[in-house]
């Protein structure tokens, strides 16, 4: 593993009476797209403006490269930004916006022009300089906010939901984009975000916020089919959180019927919450399902239908397959057992007032 | 809204501006063109170059400059300060600093006048002290301070409105790269700015180029201003075709001035106030 390249210790940042951060830690590797994921409202911004120096925590302490920079200006840190709205200095030219940190860092001309070059080439805008910000697309500006915040070889480069303002094929192209910069660039990207898809797409390394608070950090592949509570499971993707009973090890009772499942460790019937992601609900006939159901609904998304399933067992289950069942149609449900996620309810009241801001966290996402 | 509609809501202005600006800019052009017998002449034009004249022009130049200097150089680190701010203490402030143009110009420049003048209350103070008693009223220096107590709000709000738009996250991206204060001021703030100072200039240069009233009060008839040799021309020597002569050539000087100065200015950027 790298090592350590930014550490947060402690920090707690408040607006107010409105507590942003709690009591946070956190570190960053070097060379890592690391992605701090969560709701409008979760301190993901507050935490990236933190490290870029642009707010100071009220506790708590930033270290880069083992250095305290807690209190060191923007403009001494080893960071640049790109901002949500681009932010571009609508008075230049695009040239003269990426020369911009060269310039307070007095290169010489020569080198200002080849790392334009190089800049504009990078973002896959040659040709560009002489053109003023006003005149190009959302697409373009943002392209150009990176070319200026790469020049100055930042050891890390946050992203402030860079792709917020763009449509959706763009945002899918950018994400490429930013993927094959990260990887030719070799430095560590903090990129904030509210969309799962973009941040399971692009991550190395994921940190699922809420109400100030981490709620996970891991890889994709982690945070999606390991979620550790039910607001990450919801957060990312879609889920079927279901209360259930903990019967014995491998052994879990919902609605009334025992499934087989993989998670042991739980107490003797421990009440917990049970999450199944919809494309891990498998329809066929009556005869071969572990319980049965009726659909109530079929919504056509492109790659695959979406089905409500009201269940035998009284629950709805959401499902999402390749296959066609007409609304009405009495269909077997089976799961198999390593798609079951077990999960602890939450049993603190710590834990509870996340749980319970996970909610109101959620209901805020526009 | 349909296109006839619109151009019946522009009669009052039609109105307005043929009768209190066309006809009379057509009447003092026609009566600056010939002399008092009506014959066509340049000569009243050219009579801005007479040695009195030129002087006078040359001393409206200077106040309208050095006021337009010192109102800028009031106006924009207000402004600076304004903006650093939170929203709801900064309407305070520009109340505040807007309070005085409640109050009717003259009113003002007549307070100015018992502050300053020989048995006025500086004087007064002064002589209290035992520092005994300047000399301020009926000098340029006077004018100039007549002239940026009157015009200040109309550059102040200018710059305020342009300095108030540029956006934060402007001012974080260029410190995110590196800029110190006095680069984020040279580079970012006061580029982005020019527009605001640009229509202060025109609202303050222009107006105080062509003063009189300010000169009248404060500098007690012994410092001429174009603006009061135009007056006397119409009022004490009635030669009307001189005055309009000097009018029209003035009115040459400050639109060229205007040209040279607010090429940039906000009015095509919205910015009139």
């Amino acid at each position: 593993m790298s090592k350590k390249l930014i550490e947060l210790k402690k920090i707690s940042k408040s607006f107010g009476n409105d507590l942003v951060i709690d009591e946070l830690d956190l570190y960053i590797r070097e060379n890592e797209f690391v992605t701090l994921l969560g709701p409008s409202g979760c301190g993901k911004t507050t935490l990236l403006r933190i490290i870029g120096g642009f707010e100071t925590p009220d506790e708590g302490s930033v270290f880069f490269d083992g250095e305290d920079i807690t209190k060191m200006p923007p403009n001494k840190r080893q960071v640049n930004t790109v901002f949500q709205k681009y932010s571009l200095f609508s008075h230049m030219t695009v040239a003269q916006n990426i020369a911009f940190g060269l310039r307070v860092k007095k290169k010489s001309n020569e080198e200002i022009q080849k790392k334009i070059e190089y800049a504009l080439d990078l973002v896959n805008l040659p040709g560009f300089e002489n053109r003023m910000p006003d005149s190009l697309s959302g697409g373009q500006q943002q392209r150009i906010a990176i070319a200026r915040a790469i020049v100055n070889e930042p050891k890390v480069l946050l992203l402030d939901e860079p792709l917020g303002a763009l449509d959706l094929k763009l945002r899918q192209e950018m994400q490429y984009e930013l993927i094959r910069l990260k990887n030719e660039l070799g430095i560590t990207f903090i990129y904030v975000t509210h969309d799962q898809e973009e941040a399971l797409t692009m991550s190395d390394t994921i940190v699922v916020m809420n109400q100030g608070y981490i709620q996970q950090i891991g890889t994709p592949e982690d945070i999606y089919n390991e979620p550790t509570n039910a607001f990450v499971a919801d957060f990312i993707g879609e889920s079927n959180i279901i209360d259930g009973i903990m019967l014995s090890d491998r052994l879990v009772r919902i609605g009334g019927q025992d499934f087989e499942c993989v998670d042991e460790g739980f107490a003797p019937n421990e009440p917990v919450d049970v999450v199944i992601r919809p494309e891990d609900v498998e329809l066929g006939p009556p005869e071969n399902g572990q319980t049965t159901g009726t659909v109530t609904s079929i919504i056509f998304k492109g790659v695959h239908y979406e089905i409500q399933v009201a269940s035998a067992i009284g629950i709805n289950f959401m499902v999402q397959t390749t296959l066609n069942f007409p609304v009405g149609s009495f269909v077997g449900i089976r799961v198999i057992p390593d798609n079951f996620q077990i999960m602890h309810k939450p049993q603190s009241e710590d834990e509870e007032i996340l749980d319970a801001n996970a909610q109101t966290g959620a209901a805020h996402e526009p | 809204m349909n296109r006839k509609k619109i151009q019946i809501l522009s009669i009052p202005y039609l109105i307005w501006i043929i009768g209190f600006t066309l006809i009379p800019l057509v009447f003092v052009v026609s009566k600056a063109l010939v002399t008092p017998d009506d014959r066509l002449t340049a000569d009243n034009l050219t009579a801005i170059f007479d040695s009195v004249h030129r002087k006078a022009l040359i001393t409206s130049l200077e106040v309208a400059f050095i006021s337009s200097l010192i109102c800028i150089l009031i106006s924009y680190p207000a402004a600076l300060i304004i903006r650093s701010f939170r929203i709801k203490n900064r309407k305070a402030m520009i109340f505040v600093m807007i309070l005085p143009m409640w109050m009717n110009f003259i009113l003002r420049i007549l307070a100015i006048q018992m502050l300053l003048s020989k048995n006025g209350i500086i004087n007064h103070l002064l002589s209290i002290l035992g520092l005994g008693q300047i000399e301020i009223i009926n000098t340029t220096f006077a004018i100039i301070l007549g002239t940026v107590y009157d015009y200040l709000p109309y550059m102040l709000l200018p710059v305020l409105n342009c300095v108030l738009a540029i956006p934060d996250d402007i001012v974080e991206a260029s410190k995110d790269l590196g800029a110190n204060r006095y680069t984020v001021l040279t580079r970012i703030l006061l580029p982005l700015s020019l527009s605001g100072i640009g229509s202060g200039i025109t609202m303050v240069f222009v107006p105080s180029m062509t003063e009189f009233v300010i000169a009248n009060i404060l500098g007690g008839g012994k410092i001429l201003l174009l603006g009061n040799i135009i007056e006397q021309e119409f009022s004490v020597t009635m030669n009307w075709n001189l005055g309009s002569g000097l009018s029209v050539a003035l009115m040459i000087f400050v639109l060229v001035s205007t040209l040279l100065f607010g090429r940039d200015s906000g009015a095509d950027r919205g910015y009139v106030i």
